[in-house]
């Protein structure tokens, strides 16, 4: 039984918590363990690393090293967010000792790099899960058009996030969608950034991001945006009416987390799996699949 | 930008493109301004310089218009200029290092509505461990004036239980709060 670490991030409580819903069942469902990391912390996220290079590593690096408590090789973050800044901490910690004593020595306990970080999408989309899941399929979403959206954080810069996945066009999620019986599209902007992190401080900037992707996803003839970060995941579904308001579209695209559509196709209930909390209705995707 | 006399800024600033290379760990000086950064910058249309530019100002020594530029406050560090450079060099990374020396340098006026985000946002890490977003949200609308900013928001994200009224406290408060001053005694802040 695969066993890994889990740092829910801050945002996984809140305004991912359909991320959070969703991962524990699909997790119980394929025989996945997750070990939540005792009380972490706040990874810092951009506002750390915009504003003191050292924050930005001790921060992440505690909850690594909490991480190095639990008996696991192995540590998930399904936010991208969070999981780039722990990916920053072992690319620059593992080439800088003097870094990486000066990191520790901010730390009550040190931070080894015993427990190597795992991207979240690879858990699914690794040969062995992909054909657990193909075996448990129980509501296949075959003709449900989707396009998925990795957003920057989980694929740039490869040699950081040390991810095998094509940064330009990576495969992992269309690989999960594709075992469940989707249509993954292709479009081009996968990875482009949607501009969460200028929601707070210059909105009409995020806002002309957040249009281009939807868009492009509609044109592409979408029936849904498939996300893996909570940032995006909000910034596309919440914003979306504010999107549409202002360019005088009417997109309504739902934007559901890769662990829903797993879920979805486990033949869970979309109620444990969050349906209910994404702001744009669900209610086209869960007809088309026949879950309503 | 008006009229730069670039014998006496080069003489001036020599020292900070050192520093930004030496803080940031990339060598700018590879740059041969292919502006692969700038073809792919998805917030280039709300810069003022484009990102290659900004690398060209650094090595003509311009950091005061390096430094007061709208552009390190556009960037959204998505990373896709330091993915595709030809020349290995994390722009994004340049970016970050250029953000905290106009935060040090008191130029910081154009990213004002970043830092004030940016600090609201660590202070509630620091008092509580995790991020406590309905703190941040309010208490980042009091210090921009901006009070509604997002408010729409406030009500449909409680009632789908994606808003905690009060913030969670970790038992490790103590060592976050030792991190940020023990940070602040080493930097000399």
């Amino acid at each position: 039984m695969p066993k890994y670490a889990l740092y829910p991030g801050c945002s996984l409580e809140t305004g991912g918590i359909e991320y959070g819903m969703s991962s524990h069942a699909v997790a119980h469902a394929l025989g996945i363990e997750f070990l939540e990391v005792p009380d972490w912390n706040c990874c810092g996220a951009s506002s750390a690393h915009m504003t003191d290079h050292l924050l930005s590593l001790a921060l992440p690096a505690r909850v690594l090293a909490l991480a190095e408590t639990l008996p696991v090789t192995e540590m998930v973050a399904p936010c991208a967010a969070c999981h780039q800044r722990f990916a920053a901490v072992e690319y620059e910690l593992s080439r800088d000792e003097d870094l990486k004593r000066k990191v520790n020595s901010l730390l009550e306990r040190p931070y080894t790099g015993k427990v190597k970080l795992r991207s979240y999408l690879d858990i699914f989309a690794n040969p062995e899960t992909l054909e657990e899941i193909r075996k448990k399929v129980k509501r296949s979403l075959k003709g449900l058009k989707v396009a998925c959206y990795y957003g920057c954080l989980f694929v740039k810069p490869p040699k950081v996030v040390n991810y095998v996945d094509d940064p330009e066009n990576p495969q992992a999620m269309d690989n999960i969608m594709r075992a469940l019986g989707a249509e993954p599209l292709p479009w081009p902007y996968k990875t482009e950034c949607c501009g969460a992190s200028l929601g707070m401080t210059k909105e009409e900037a995020c806002t002309k991001l957040c249009n281009d992707i939807l868009k492009i996803a509609k044109d592409s003839g979408a029936d849904c945006i498939v996300a893996a970060c909570p940032l995006c995941q909000q910034n596309l579904d919440m914003r979306q009416i504010s999107v549409e308001k202002k360019y005088g579209t009417q997109y309504r695209m739902p934007i559901p987390f890769f662990t829903q559509l797993i879920g979805l196709a486990l033949g869970l209930d979309p109620k444990t799996l969050g349906f209910k909390k994404l702001f744009v209705d669900p209610a086209g995707v869960l007809r088309k699949v026949g879950a309503a | 930008m008006g009229e730069v006399n670039f014998s006496q800024v080069m003489e001036q600033n020599r020292s900070f493109v050192d520093k930004v290379i030496e803080k940031s760990g990339q060598d700018i000086r590879q740059c041969y301004q292919c502006a692969k950064c700038s073809g792919g910058c998805p917030g280039s249309f709300a810069m003022d310089y484009l990102p290659n530019q900004i690398i060209r100002m650094l090595m003509l020594g311009m950091k005061e218009e390096v430094l007061k530029s709208q552009t390190i406050w556009v960037c959204m560090g998505c990373n896709t200029c330091t993915t595709r450079c030809i020349r290995d060099i994390e722009v994004a990374h340049v970016m970050d290092t250029l953000r905290q020396e106009a935060i040090k340098a008191g130029y910081a006026e154009k990213g004002r509505l970043v830092t004030i985000f940016n600090d609201v946002f660590l202070s509630t890490i620091r008092s509580y461990g995790r991020l406590f977003e309905a703190g941040l949200l309010m208490m980042n609308n009091m210090k921009t004036g901006n009070l509604f900013k997002d408010a729409q928001f406030g009500l449909p994200m409680m009632l789908k239980g994606k808003a905690k009224p009060f913030p969670h406290r970790i038992k490790g408060r103590k060592e976050i709060k030792n991190i940020f001053e023990k940070i602040k005694r080493m930097e000399g802040k």
